[in-house]
């Protein structure tokens, strides 16, 4: 280990001594202390520690930029009063799609389905099944598959009810139920 | 002779003092005026809540009406105390509930303040008159109905900058039909909506308000039906006035301004769609307080709006103002004592607007009051700092920011000390000071010679070693606030100015080079100190002493260590042992 100053019960006037150069160091030469930004970015975390990164109101910072923490010194409420620069018509709405029994999600960006035929034809691409027509009554009768949503309530609805861009708003993750599970959703109240 | 007055002509003469530091004054003349004047102060300022105890202060001041509190350091508001630091209001609010029956203000500021606290007080205090929580945390909005229900004559509700959790917007609705005393209200930092009609409703039955704070979710084609029924309002500040421009919106928002003889000040502006700046046009005139500071708006636009008040006193806004709309504000407001430019992206690493140095040069050139400055750029030369301290010798608060750290004068690469150094040698009533760039040693032995009235000084990646510090704290003689975050200071020059700290009222230094050896010391040598290492990686007697201390926060206090210490704070006590909460 380094050395360790022991201070003990003397008043260790070497330790208040003043000279140029860093704690610790014997020679009197200064030593350049100037840091790199990814330096300082180290430094900071790693003495900072973590719970000063936790992000009160879930700004984020883009990824780009070394992160200071409390740097450059801005409010929360002052960090995110501009439109980021990708617009909302910009980015994509991406939502996980899970199906019964197979192994991994996948994933889909909604935006880039004008209705949902086109959508059902992309999701019976994706997982090689056939999910049929719906109906209003019947929901996707005559298919072993039923394409289900979740939506921002944390209900499991049926895809189709409701206009698209309703849909397409409230949309959280894609499911695509099979089986006996999937006759029960399509059929009335 | 002795001449002695009856202590009821004292009681009166000491009425007329107001400042604290005048009565602090006369209570040290002798025994009899130290026991009049306790008993006729009214109002108590407590800058650090752990310097003194809710008991020593009702002891010492049995008959106060109003208190204000400030809690944690100021860099929390950049988050670098974590949470669960401390400042909780409660154990106040409960002693002066027993004590001060008849207690009317209370401030806060920077402090947890819980529902629980905020009923106490409604229900405690039948005169309870003023609230204002300023950058406060810890209560819902369910506390703000406990307040609005019970509390019968309030002037005052001010919740500026805190952190509430939003339940709902009820709360306002929680104001009795008959209560009719608000002067002010400022809501600006809730996220819900509040019922408009019981808004209306409230503004309406209160003929005294005079300062109206919106929050964002109140759309301004809202506004206009607001400011009919209070168009004696002095301060206003919007909701969001993002709402697609309709003529009719527009033509009902100008008559409704135009109505507002009063107004002085303005604020919101939330996504201001730039079209509707025109409708207040009518009041510019008399504005002498704008925050802009919301409005992502482009410098033509603000120009137009700025260009109107002449008397214009104080400018907060976005850095979209750009070099040329400061020159603007230069030519057109002669009167601007205050000028605050916030960065729009903080973030990026490239400038994303044309605001340079050259912005606040003009502005110090063209405005001969300024005297206030609080300024986000992308680059900085000494030069320019020169030419700032030359034009404004009257500056009192001078903070600059240059986004990227330790950035040199960017014409000759050099650091930034004779700049600032010509700033405190200029500007003889300096008070406040943020330094930012590339700064050595250098800096800080000119700010030790000249800033002789500095109050509070603020550094971050500044310095080349102890000596910088030993020049601030051996130099600075009206220092009382030291912040300092990653610059190379340690043991040397804390403990060897170890006496001054017992002049101040607190130093923070994060992410610096003091060892936990040196701390303990330093607190085995000030009784009078708390001395507080924070440190999240665990207890610091289990990493070798010469470790350097993650945060350090030390103040002076008449109350010893605090009791309600996180698991991540120690104080290092006087018998060198530590002591956990």
């Amino acid at each position: 280990m380094e050395g360790v100053m022991s201070h003990g019960n003397d008043l260790n006037l070497k330790a208040t001594e003043l000279r140029l150069g860093l704690p610790g160091t014997d020679e009197s030469t200064s030593k350049n202390n100037k840091r790199t930004a990814n330096e300082l970015v180290k430094n900071s975390e790693l003495l900072n520690g973590k719970s000063d990164a936790k992000a009160r109101d879930g700004e984020t910072v883009p990824a780009s930029k070394s992160q200071i923490v409390g740097w450059p010194p801005v409010r929360s409420f002052r960090k995110n009063i501009v439109q980021p620069k990708k617009t909302e018509a910009e980015t994509g709405n991406f939502v996980k799609v899970s199906m019964d029994g197979a192994p991994y999600l996948r994933k889909i960006d909604l935006k880039i389905y004008k209705g949902y035929q086109e959508l059902l034809k992309a999701l019976e691409n994706m997982f090689k099944l056939t999910i049929g027509e719906y109906s209003e009554r019947e929901g996707y009768k005559g298919s072993e598959y039923a394409p289900a949503y979740e939506d921002k309530d944390g209900d499991l609805m049926l895809v189709g009810d409701v206009p698209w861009d309703m849909f397409m708003s409230t949309c959280k993750r894609l499911r695509i139920m099979k089986g006996s599970e999937a006759t029960g959703l399509g059929s009335g109240v | 002779m002795v001449y002695s007055f009856p202590e009821e002509v004292l009681e009166y003469v000491f009425a007329f003092l107001s400042s604290d530091k005048d009565r602090n004054a006369v209570s040290l003349v002798c025994k009899s005026w130290y026991e009049i004047e306790r008993w006729c102060r009214r109002r108590v300022f407590i800058g650090n809540c752990y310097a003194v105890s809710p008991q020593i202060m009702i002891r010492r001041f049995p008959e106060v009406r109003a208190v204000k509190i400030k809690g944690k350091p100021h860099f929390a508001d950049f988050n670098l105390v974590p949470e669960r630091w401390g400042a909780y209001v409660y154990p106040w609010i409960s002693a002066m509930a027993r004590s001060y029956p008849w207690l009317e203000e209370i401030k806060l500021k920077r402090m947890v303040v819980t529902d629980e606290s905020l009923e106490l007080i409604s229900k405690s205090f039948k005169n309870f008159k003023v609230l204002s929580l300023s950058s406060c945390e810890g209560f819902t909005t369910d506390g703000l109905s406990s307040i609005a229900a019970n509390c019968r004559n309030l002037r005052e509700l001010d919740l500026r900058e805190s952190e509430v959790e939003d339940l709902s917007g009820h709360w306002l609705s929680h104001f009795p039909d008959n209560f009719t005393s608000l002067v002010s209200l400022n809501m600006s930092c809730l996220g819900s909506e509040v019922s408009f009609s019981a808004l209306e409703r409230l503004i309406s039955r209160c003929p005294n308000l005079k300062t109206l704070w919106l929050n964002r979710a109140v759309p301004v084609e809202k506004l206009a039906s607001l400011l009919r029924r209070a168009p004696q309002l002095v301060e206003f500040g919007t909701g969001a006035c993002s709402t697609e421009i309709r003529t009719d919106i527009f033509s009902n928002l100008v008559e409704a301004f135009s109505g507002c003889k009063h107004l002085k000040s303005l604020s919101g502006f939330w996504d201001v769609v730039p079209a509707y700046l025109p409708a207040m046009y009518s009041v510019c005139s008399r504005i002498t307080k704008l925050n802009l500071s919301y409005a992502t708006v482009q410098s033509p636009d603000l120009v137009e709006l700025i260009s109107q008040c002449s008397n214009l006193k104080c400018l907060w806004v976005l850095d979209y103002i750009e070099d040329a709309g400061l020159k603007a504000l230069s030519s057109y407001c002669k009167d601007l004592q205050e000028l605050r430019v916030f960065p729009s992206d903080p973030y990026s690493a490239e400038p994303n607007v044309s605001l340079t140095e050259q912005g606040l040069v003009t502005v110090s050139a063209g405005c001969p009051k300024l005297q206030s400055v609080l300024y986000f750029c992308r680059q900085m030369s000494n030069a320019a700092l020169i030419a700032i301290a030359r034009n404004r010798p009257n500056l009192i608060r001078f903070r600059l920011c240059i986004i990227e750290p330790q950035a040199p004068d960017y014409l000759t690469l050099e650091p930034l000390d004779t700049g600032f150094g010509a700033i405190v040698e200029h500007c003889k009533e300096l008070r406040r000071l943020s330094l930012s760039g590339l700064l050595t040693d250098r800096v800080f032995e000119y700010i030790g010679t000249h800033a002789k009235k500095l109050e509070m000084l603020s550094l971050a990646f500044a310095g080349d070693s102890d000596l910088g510090l030993h020049h601030v704290l051996s130099g600075c003689e009206s220092l009382r606030k030291l912040e300092i975050r990653d610059c190379p200071f340690g043991d040397r020059a804390l403990l060897a100015n170890a006496a001054k700290l017992e002049t101040m009222r607190s130093l923070w230094m994060s992410s610096c080079s003091v060892s936990y050896g040196a701390c303990k010391l330093l607190g085995q040598k000030m009784p009078n100190l708390n001395v507080e290492v924070i440190d999240e990686r665990g207890p610091p007697d289990s990493r070798p002493e010469s470790i350097s201390v993650e945060k350090l926060y030390v103040y002076r206090t008449v109350a010893g260590p605090r009791a309600d210490k996180p698991d991540f704070v120690w104080t290092m006590d006087e018998d060198g042992a530590l002591r956990f909460s």
